[in-house]
């Protein structure tokens, strides 16, 4: 392979990895790591270094929509980045500790875990009422969005900050760990546990994400870990593969596609699974 | 981005020009793209000073081998007075880490100016954080 058609290959993917990945409400880096490694052989430090920096890319892109049209939480978000910060600080360290091999192992099981957590949000979700908690309101967590689906304003509370923080601090350990926006974990940690709506929920894991990943971004490029010539067509590939999924293809997301994703969520999981476990 | 505003949701909740969502959103997307347009042209430079990249084999190989590429600020400033393609392009790539730090910065700022002392500090705790991992991954 020359480096010309090695980085056409790699720009290619990623653009399929950025529209896959906006399609789904997932990062690219799920996606992408995998096919990095098991496909074209790079190695699997510096597949997770270029992902970093794409996460950042893609966050940063669709945060400034979110941020503009007030869905994200500015608030919740900067609280709850004190955790994923400092997540992400470990996850990083711990990526020089674990080995290859480990990483292997556990973003094969994240991407299951990952799989089965998008299969749960298939089921709608009963609506109880939230209970009131003294530091969101000290904190002034609470705010209010434009339901663009019934042109209202919707008022929300929030709950449970603190538990909100230690699930952050897991979601960004991932985060740091294996290069992905670990988005499948955020957006559930403040739905279900903080009980923001589903659509702020979103909005804030993503205008969070690229804070986490930058945590775990300046480890890995000091660490020699960011090859540019890797990394940059990955960059340019997922935000461009990203940014036209966002503004043409999200009239095509339906139930079976998720379905279909599942499923091959769960066979890189295991392929993942199996090249750790053999070493 | 699996929520995606439309038009109307534009239109029917504007953020106030000047307001610290509209900054914010600024900030975002025009650091992006100065950043991906320092890609753009590294990976340009890279391929015009190499024309055998488009068709040396070899040379792959070397390319995503470790130690060839510039990880210390002052080597990618070297590289970049030296009008190399990858220390452009890593250039570009460290704008784009540098996005959501310098959002951070921003918020800080914004908080202050609003003087709220709780959210001043929880700000000032994650751009520390931040700060500390770029210190952090040299000193490893």
């Amino acid at each position: 392979m020359t480096p010309f058609f090695f980085v056409t290959v790699v720009f290619t993917i990623s653009v399929v990895a950025g529209l896959l990945g906006s399609l789904l409400g997932l990062g690219g880096g799920l996606i992408l790591v995998p096919i990095l490694t098991l496909l074209l052989k790079v190695d699997i430090r510096y597949a997770v270094g270029a992902s970093i920096v794409s996460v950042i890319a893609t966050s940063s892109g669709a945060a400034a929509a979110y941020v503009r049209d007030r869905l994200a939480n500015l608030r919740v978000a900067m609280f709850l980045e004190m955790a994923t910060t400092a997540g992400a600080l470990t996850g990083a360290f711990l990526a020089g500790v674990v080995g290859g091999r480990g990483l292997y192992l556990i973003f094969g099981a994240v991407m299951g875990y990952s799989a089965v957590a998008m299969l749960r949000k298939l089921g709608a979700q009963a609506d109880a009422p939230v209970p009131p908690d003294a530091l969101a309101d000290r904190l002034g967590l609470h705010s209010s969005y434009f339901d663009e689906a019934t042109g209202r304003e919707v008022d929300y509370r929030v709950t449970r900050p603190l538990t909100g923080l230690g699930l952050m601090y897991a979601a960004g350990a991932v985060s740091g760990l294996l290069g992905i926006g670990s988005g499948a974990l955020k957006v559930p940690a403040m739905d279900l546990a903080m009980r923001l709506p589903l659509k702020v929920s979103t909005a804030t894991s993503n205008f969070m994400i690229g804070v986490t990943a930058a945590a775990s971004a300046g480890v890995y490029f000091a660490r020699g870990d960011i090859d540019p010539f890797i990394a940059s067509p990955v960059c340019l590939g997922v935000t461009l593969g990203a940014f036209v999924g966002s503004r043409y293809l999200t009239k095509l997301k339906s139930g079976w596609l998720r379905v279909l994703f599942v499923g091959v969520l769960l066979w890189v999981a295991f392929e993942m699974l199996r090249k750790g476990w053999a070493g | 981005m699996s929520v995606q505003p439309t038009v109307e949701a534009k239109a029917a909740a504007p953020a106030a020009s000047g307001s610290p969502e509209l900054l914010i959103s600024s900030l975002l997307r025009y650091g992006v793209m100065v950043s991906l347009g320092l890609v753009v042209f590294g990976m340009g430079v890279t391929f015009f000073h190499h024309p055998d990249y488009f068709s040396s084999v070899d040379a792959l190989q070397r390319l995503t081998t470790e130690g060839n590429w510039p990880h210390q600020l002052s080597d990618v400033m070297a590289g970049v007075l030296a009008t190399r393609g990858q220390a452009i392009a890593m250039v570009g790539l460290l704008v784009m880490m540098a996005v959501p730090v310098a959002r951070v910065a921003l918020a800080l700022l914004i908080f202050r100016q609003q003087r709220d002392r709780v959210f001043v500090a929880v700000t000032s705790v994650v751009l520390a954080l931040l700060v500390l991992s770029f210190l952090l991954g040299h000193a490893e």
